[in-house]
């Protein structure tokens, strides 16, 4: 059993948010009249709004649920991935930003082929946005499966389908400018729904006598607890401890009878009771390929924390630029400068969102330290409103935040499912318009949806670094070699892609299946789990050593190209606009077929 | 779209600065529409000077960032971690952000000045 809060105001809550979104999606449909208008707003939107919307949209439920769980679980060392998600918009500002918008590039494959002028490395690029959308997407899904399922008692895959069809209504039938409207407004939501509650729940803290301890290492049980465990999990202990076990530890039975457990492994059975004592170390559940946000890879940080913090931030400091939602973002945005002063706007908007998960982690290690035992950190910032306040302003708390989950799992889902479809649309299917572009949605999400029912168990976390690390290795390097570098080649950019990209996805892939084993290579395994910082500089010696090798292959629209990356609009006035005419017509054809 | 860079080349050696002012249109600007050698060289210019504003406050970042794991490592007490990850890093990175864009903005003010001979 999942530990449930009162659903009688969070089921309305979350519908509430569910028709929200229509609405405001609706709202967003009677304006969108023109093909160029459902794809790009007209480019009309202005920085203030587009930040607020890039925002809405790259908050999302790894953000919402999984820091705080992962603080929980593993300490303070899991706010390198807020810190991390920050400062990737700094880097995608720094090399990025300006030169993208003046590209006129709309997704990755459309950079790729302005720049490059090779279809061949266009549908590299196409392929791996579609599967990092798609890894990214599954997370979403199943957090909205374990959100509604924390809430009610529903299946897991409930949440995920909700979610699903909301997203693909909203996106098939209003496109960018809705979406627009419909992050902007998901922001300022999640940042409520994040801030109230923790500012009643810092208040009952310092109620409480402001306990100091919440910031100890390993976290303690501040008074005894009983905590039942539903699933048979494994222990490591690193001290021996003293519990009361009602149940089965070890295969020997017990009733009631106190225990002193060695330093070392323990296997508890499901159905097991522990009795904690006041100052206990909360034991950390050493489990494998399971569910929630929070328990991944958690083996492989004991063995190679170093090493692994900074896999973390290679990942997510170079990651962020290649993300397909992202991307498509700064394609509203004017011109090169808006697209600049935009990515200052959303870095303070994400950094003072980011200040809120922190508390509520800390303030679980203090109140809801049994979550690490039992499995279900994730679901910490939706029961500590509960735990810490109760009653019916607990309950109340209780509902914002999971219409606020809620709007998380929503608005990055509309986001990665805008982009994946634009590239399904222009890449995959046949013709272009706005029909196929609906089909385009349909198939965005039916494939994340189906994987997670068929893969159920991979845990989110590694699907989100995995994200991260994929794009940092693959699209990191052709964002900034070709933005950068005249001599960068087609076959550099495919074989860098390539190489860096498919050894991030091997090697996490490959961990994922083969779970660490007592006494295994942690080494090996360490390496495997958080390729960025091996794979991103092969990437990056791949496309340089390549494209020099290749020097005859350099495109003879080159120059012209970087001019336009480069120069200020003001200079450029439509001179340099022909010098990509595959990317100018492709935007003529969707103007047509809007007016049409 | 480019023209015979050599025959381009000759022309711009000597820029009438002051004799086209009136028709709005001047040497270094045409030069870049064109895509000449010199326009290549302006253009090389400005991406040189937007690479070295991006590179600075990236090395910032770098040294900013970069230790950090390491010093957590060495100071056994998480609080400091808790403050820095938690509360610390947000505003500087802002800043490095804002002081990030009003280089290249003034980069680009600069080299259209240049470029239009103001």
């Amino acid at each position: 059993m999942t530990p449930t809060v009162n659903s009688g105001y969070a089921v309305p809550a979350v519908a509430l948010v569910v028709v929200a979104t229509v609405l405001v999606g609706a709202f967003g449909l009677r304006m969108s009249r023109t093909t160029s208008d459902f794809y790009v707003a007209s480019r009309t939107v202005g920085p203030r709004l587009n930040a607020t919307a890039i925002s809405g949209e790259y908050l999302s439920a790894a953000s919402f649920l999984g820091i705080a769980g992962l603080v929980l679980v593993q300490g303070p060392d899991m706010l390198w991935y807020p810190v991390g998600y920050t400062a990737g918009y700094l880097v995608l500002l720094l090399f990025v930003a300006a030169p993208l918008r003046r590209s006129g590039a709309y997704t990755l494959p459309d950079f790729a082929e302005a720049r490059l002028a090779s279809q061949a490395v266009r549908r590299l690029a196409g392929a791996f946005v579609v599967g990092v959308g798609w890894l990214y997407l599954m997370p979403q899904l199943q957090g909205a499966g374990l959100t509604l399922s924390v809430l009610t008692g529903a299946p897991d895959w409930l949440g995920g389908v909700i979610v699903a069809v909301v997203v693909v209504a909203t996106v098939a039938a209003g496109g960018m400018r809705s979406i627009t409207f419909v992050q902007a407004f998901q922001y300022w939501l999640k940042l409520t729904a994040l801030l109230v509650p923790a500012l009643f729940l810092v208040l009952a803290w310092q109620h409480d006598g402001a306990d100091r301890r919440l910031l100890d290492e390993p976290a303690a049980f501040r008074e005894q607890r009983a905590v039942r465990v539903d699933e048979t999990l494994d222990l490591r202990l690193e001290r021996p401890l003293d519990v009361t076990v009602t149940g089965t530890v070890d295969g020997d039975r017990y009733r009631g009878e106190p225990v002193r457990l060695p330093a070392g492994p323990h296997r508890v059975q499901g159905g097991t009771e522990l009795v904690f004592a006041q100052g206990d170390p909360v034991p950390v559940a050493d489990r494998g390929a399971d569910d929630g946000m929070s328990d991944s890879l958690t083996a492989s940080r004991e063995q190679r924390p170093l090493y692994a913090t900074y896999g973390l931030i290679v990942a997510t400091f170079l990651g962020t630029m290649g993300l397909p939602h992202v991307v498509v973002r700064f394609y509203t945005s004017p011109h090169g400068v808006a697209a600049r002063r935009t990515t200052v706007v959303v870095l303070g908007l994400i950094g003072a969102f980011y200040l809120l998960p922190p508390v509520y982690g800390a303030l679980g290690r203090l109140y809801a330290p049994e979550l690490a035992l039992t499995g279900d950190a994730d679901a910490a910032v939706l029961l500590l409103p509960d735990r810490m306040i109760g009653g019916l302003g607990g309950d109340l708390l209780g509902a914002l935040v999971a219409g606020g989950a809620f709007a998380a799992f929503l608005s990055t889902a509309s986001g990665l499912t805008m982009a994946v479809a634009g590239v399904l649309t222009q890449d995959v299917l046949p013709s272009r318009g706005v029909r196929h572009f609906r089909l385009g949605t349909v198939l965005a999400m039916a494939v994340p949806l189906a994987a997670g029912a068929l893969v159920g168990g991979l845990p989110v976390a590694d699907a989100v670094g995995l994200a991260f690390a994929v794009s940092a290795s693959s699209f990191c390097p052709l964002l900034v070699l070709g933005i950068w570098w005249r001599r960068l080649t087609p076959p550099g950019a495919a074989a860098g892609m390539l190489v860096g990209g498919g050894s991030a996805l091997v090697a996490v892939a490959a961990t994922m299946v083969g779970r660490p084993t007592d006494g295994q290579a942690g080494g090996l395994h360490a390496l495997l789990a958080w390729p960025a910082l091996w794979s991103v500089p092969l990437s990056f010696l791949t496309m340089v050593l390549v494209s020099l090798a290749t020097p005859g292959k350099v495109p003879p629209g080159t120059s012209a190209i970087l001019a336009r990356f480069h120069l200020p609009e003001e200079l450029v006035g439509g001179q340099v606009r022909g010098a990509v005419p595959e990317i100018d017509a492709r935007a003529d054809a969707w103007r047509r077929v809007g007016d049409a | 779209m480019p023209q015979d860079p050599a025959e381009r080349r000759v022309v711009v050696t000597a820029p009438p600065r002051t004799v086209r002012r009136t028709s709005g249109y001047y040497r270094p600007r045409t030069e870049i529409d064109e895509l000449t050698t010199l326009g290549h060289t302006y253009v090389r210019s400005l991406m040189r000077s937007q690479l070295r504003a991006a590179l600075t406050v990236g090395g910032v970042l770098l040294l900013l960032v970069g230790p950090l794991p390491l010093v957590f490592a060495a100071a056994a007490d998480g609080r400091l971690q808790w403050t820095v990850l938690g509360f610390g890093l947000y505003v500087p990175l802002v800043l490095l952000a804002r002081w990030y864009v009003r280089r290249a903005e003034r980069n680009e003010h600069d080299f259209v000045r240049l470029v239009e001979d103001r």
